[in-house]
């Protein structure tokens, strides 16, 4: 059994993942939908950096500390690295598409477009 | 399906969705006892290995750099795609120069103090960008860093002046060919391994002493390469987003970009 | 060890290329960069081939950067090559020249952003075919879908295409960090990013982490495949994309996502899933059937041909799902031939409406009736292709289905032969009704604009030129040709059963890729060879697909009788949800990902 705190940074990434699939269902505008994608993704930063944070370590930059000095996990931070490159990328296409539709359309409201139905 | 009936299915779903994450993450070990084997050995062979004493960098641009690569490419496309997207279309080019709607505004030209902040903050913006590009193996820094930094010093000289001016510093061609320069030279270091008998992307120049900026070296090069394609990207996106939907702020106003 | 320098290349080539082509973007013309773009795909499916025969000898490891494990620590990344994997990967090479081909002379194309595209699109399916880890799996489904969202969004003029490629990029986004998600969890547990090491150390205990950290997974890639309920944005994204980028989205894009949850299941889950092989199956194969009869009833009901065409993958992989359930060798080489088969006839299928597209400037079946009689070329081949999305007896398709079903009768599901046999009849049938339609005139159409899906309206995608290009008949005709073809090699359902063999066993993948050891290859005994009652069950299959499609354009179609009444109300029902919202979408995204975890849970924990 996890002790509470030792607990809550991973129930944060659950709910920030939670969070950003409602404000993708519900949304009204494409642009907000957008960003909520975005919060959906911070979550996992959130359960990245939490799995490989340790209690007391360096971080892994050994430029001042010796080598065997206890440090959090350099993978997960590269992994997010690769992750935040992703998510930026992916929201600027998205938004280029959105920006295109609002240009079309002067709507940008996903339940007024109807062009898709059946 | 009308609002509340999606909302209802939603909430139900999101519920048992929360439900089955929260079960998994109490599988992991407790918040800040990391366990596994994968970062505690490189924490202790990538300084000797390759004398980056940044540990992120290293495994960044070395020991995963083909995810690296991956990633660059993804940026790479990204950019493509959305300059793609926003292209101009036929029926724009051919609309000419638009009515301005509205002759007897102009839009206010950037007040002194924005201009002298911006202009002044040029220079140690771009020296700032590279030290970080150049520094990535020994401190938290690298290519991707450095490369966003470097983008926002175009971004100065827009807030500075206006559209035509940043238009004036970027040349689109120019611009371009460096994204690809930078994609290109992420993939011809790697050859250079295998061109040498090796494996792709290996590590294969001199590594120098720990500590120096000359150091760890492919790393050291591809950094250098990721920072170009980076900045050079981010040129690109902002170049197409800004021409889509801002107003071309010249001395008689002219409204431009939207209807 | 011989070929070792070949395998970064199938990656490495398309990318290098289209950096090429997109640095000296503006000095290219077009010629050129067709020649290299078809060039470099040419190139990259020839190494695949090779790859592929290399590795039926002895799987390949390859370590980037040289860095091999240290006790069985994985520092570097891996491409673990097998002959499923590289086989797909000169399949997409294959369908990528193809779609080029289609597109050589009159598609519209913005300088040499489309080339650049397809080529990074290439190389990232290849990459995904053939990587040993995990996260560099999750990179290339990254670059894979950025260049899929950006190509299906190329014609920006229209609004609805604006508005399919915003639904498909925000599932499939949402998708792949569920991907992640699961990735970091199995990370969490492990410590461990490359597959055969997360698969030694997972143990064989499968509590929480491990079930959902399977389901999000499994539910992510899913959603990549056009599995219920993760389906709804394909048909919308293949109603609007332009006709190569179509044939690369059902023909390999979507089979690449139930390729990687199969990978995923068989390196690293099937340890701990290993004594619960059956529930597994048990889910699995109702999602299956539900997809298969789901997308079949859909695509009848389609008059938009891509759309149409769009419904009838959505059914097909439902069909691949349920090979893979079945957790079984024999069904798992079937499922891989009929990739291949499906791959070429689905490609095939879609250049014939981009030929449409071009000449007559629609793809709405009743706005063409009639109006192709004079295109016989296009129409045989759309005749023959029908056959083989029906699985008629030699295709590749008939090939995969024969050792799918027999596999299922082993296994005591003889019911999965009467759902293969609907969702050919629903799928070929309608392919065949829109052939009849369109290239032979039959039928009435008046009174059919009421009821129905809406119509959607297509701009032209090339410019207007000759009326019956060579390219693109050419590209139609050696697909359908290769089906045929691919389902006549002699000893090719041995090799595929040896191949699926190869991809299950879990510890040899482990030994040759963390001990660098040299494990022998197992042979597969003979295969079942198609007794005379699988043939003729086949055959008439087809032959009812055909009657039924036949059918449905003459005047015995019941349009306003009694029986066709609770028919109507159902496909209306089923109808809704699939509405282009892309918060209905989500919402069964989510409740599909929360239904699996639960179902699973419950069925492993009791």
């Amino acid at each position: 059994m996890m002790h509470f705190m030792s607990f809550f940074p991973y129930a944060i990434a659950a709910w920030l993942f939670v969070m950003g699939l409602y404000g993708i269902v519900t949304s009204r505008n494409f642009v907000h939908l957008i960003i909520c994608l975005a919060v959906l993704q911070s979550s996992t930063y959130v359960v990245l950096l939490s799995i490989g944070y340790r209690w007391g370590g360096v971080p892994p930059v050994f430029a001042g500390p010796p080598v065997g000095t206890p440090a959090v996990d350099p993978i997960v931070q590269a992994l997010m690295l690769t992750d935040i490159v992703v998510e930026a990328t992916v929201v600027a296409l998205l938004l280029a598409l959105a920006v295109q539709l609002h240009k079309h359309t002067q709507k940008l409201n996903p339940d007024e477009l109807e062009a898709l139905e059946g | 399906m009308n609002r509340t009936g999606r909302m209802v299915f939603f909430l139900i779903s999101v519920a048992g969705f929360f439900a089955i994450y929260l079960w998994a993450l109490r599988g992991l070990s407790p918040f800040g006892h990391y366990p596994g084997p994968y970062g505690d050995v490189l924490n202790k062979v990538a300084v000797y290995e390759r004398h980056a004493t940044d540990v992120v960098t290293a495994v960044n641009f070395d020991y995963r750099g083909f995810d690296t690569l991956g990633e660059e490419f993804i940026l790479f496309i990204s950019v493509i795609g959305a300059t793609l997207l926003l292209r101009r279309q036929k029926s724009e080019t051919e609309d000419g120069d638009q009515e301005d709607e509205s002759p007897n505004r102009t839009a206010p030209a950037p007040s002194d103090a924005t201009r002298a902040l911006t202009l002044a903050l040029i220079g140690p913006m771009v020296l700032f960008g590279l030290y970080i590009v150049c520094h990535g193996q020994l401190t938290p820094g690298g290519g991707f860093q450095g490369g966003v930094i470097l983008a926002t010093a175009p971004l100065l000289v827009y807030l500075a002046g206006d559209f035509e001016s940043f238009k004036k510093i970027t040349s689109h061609t120019l611009v371009e060919a460096a994204e690809a320069a930078g994609a290109g030279g992420y993939l011809l270091i790697g050859f250079i391994g295998m061109i040498l008998g090796t494996f792709y992307l290996r590590n294969v120049f001199a590594l120098g002493k720990t500590g120096e900026v000359n150091s760890s070296g492919t790393i050291a090069a591809i950094s250098i390469a990721t920072g170009l394609e980076v900045a050079a990207g981010f040129v690109l996106l902002l170049y197409g987003f800004l021409e889509q939907t801002l107003e071309i702020r010249l001395g008689g106003g002219k409204g431009g970009g939207k209807k | 060890m011989s070929g070792t320098y070949l395998v970064p290349l199938p990656v490495v080539v398309p990318l290098s290329v289209a950096a090429i082509l997109a640095g000296l973007n503006k000095f290219f013309p077009r010629r050129l960069a067709d020649i290299f773009a078809m060039a470099a795909t040419f190139a990259t499916g020839a190494i695949s081939l090779e790859l592929a025969f290399l590795s039926r000898v002895q799987p390949i490891v390859y370590w980037f950067g040289g860095w091999t494990p240290r006790a069985g620590v994985a520092l570097g990344i891996s491409f673990a090559i097998d002959p499923i994997g590289a086989s797909f990967a000169a399949l997409v090479s294959l369908l990528v020249l193809a779609a080029l081909i289609f597109s050589l002379r009159y598609f519209d194309s913005v300088g040499t952003l489309y080339h650049v595209l397809m080529l990074v699109f290439l190389g990232a399916m290849c990459g995904f075919c053939l990587t040993g880890d995990l996260f560099n799996l999750f990179v290339f489904f990254e670059l894979m879908s950025a260049s899929a969202f950006a190509l299906c969004g190329y014609k920006i003029e229209e609004p609805e295409s604006l508005q399919g490629s915003l639904n498909f990029a925000i599932t499939n986004t949402v998708g792949a960090f569920l991907v992640l998600t699961g990735i970091a969890l199995l990370y969490g547990r492990t410590g461990a990013l490359n597959m055969a090491q997360i698969g030694r150390s997972l143990g064989t205990h499968a509590d929480g982490l491990v079930i959902t950290a399977f389901v999000f997974i499994m539910s992510g890639f899913f959603i990549k495949a056009a599995v219920f309920p993760f389906h709804f944005w394909l048909a919308d994204a293949h109603a609007v994309a332009p006709t190569p980028v179509c044939v690369l989205f059902s023909g390999v894009m979507v089979e690449l996502g139930l390729y990687a949850v199969i990978r995923v299941y068989w390196a690293i889950i099937d340890g701990p899933f290993a004594s619960h092989r059956p529930d597994l199956r048990a889910l699995l194969l109702v999602v299956g059937t539900i997809t298969a009869l789901l997308g079949g009833i859909m695509c009848f009901g389609q008059r938009h041909i891509k759309r149409l065409l769009a419904f009838s993958t959505v059914s097909h992989m439902g069909l691949m799902v349920i090979g893979f359930a079945l957790l079984k060798p024999e069904a798992l080489a079937g499922l891989a031939l009929y990739v291949v088969g499906h791959g070429l006839v689905k490609g095939a299928l879609f250049i014939i409406a981009g030929i449409l597209l071009h000449r007559l400037g629609t793809v709405d079946e009743l706005e063409l009736h009639g109006r192709a009689k004079d295109m016989p070329i296009s129409s045989t081949i759309f005749l023959i292709a029908g056959l083989g999305l029906a699985g008629l007896p030699p295709f590749g398709t008939f090939l995969g289905e024969s050792q799918v079903e027999h596999s299922a009768g082993a296994l005591g599901f003889g019911w999965v032969s009467i759902v293969f046999f609907i969702a050919a009849l629903l799928t070929a049938g309608a392919v065949f009704r829109v052939w009849a339609h369109v290239y032979r005139g039959w039928g009435d159409v008046r009174g059919a604009e009421k009821s129905g899906s809406k119509k959607i309206h297509d701009k032209r995608e090339t410019r207007k030129g000759q009326p019956r290009p060579f390219e693109m008949h050419f590209a139609a005709g050696v697909l359908v040709a290769l089906a045929i073809a691919v389902g006549l090699i002699p000893g090719l359902k041995h090799e595929a059963k040896t191949a699926a063999l190869l991809m299950q066993d879990r510890a040899a993948y482990q030994a040759r890729v963390l001990d660098h050891a040299w494990v022998p290859v197992a042979q597969a005994n003979e295969p079942h060879e198609s007794e005379m009652a699988s043939l003729a069950r086949s055959t008439a299959a087809a032959v009812l697909a055909f009657a039924f499609g036949i059918f449905a354009v003459s005047r015995f179609w019941p349009k306003k009788s009694v029986v066709s009444r609770p028919v109507d109300v159902l496909i209306s029902i089923l109808r809704k949800p699939h509405s282009g919202h892309v918060g209905d979408y989500v919402a069964f995204l989510t409740f599909g990902v929360a239904a699996f975890g639960i179902v699973l849970a419950v069925l492993i924990v009791r």
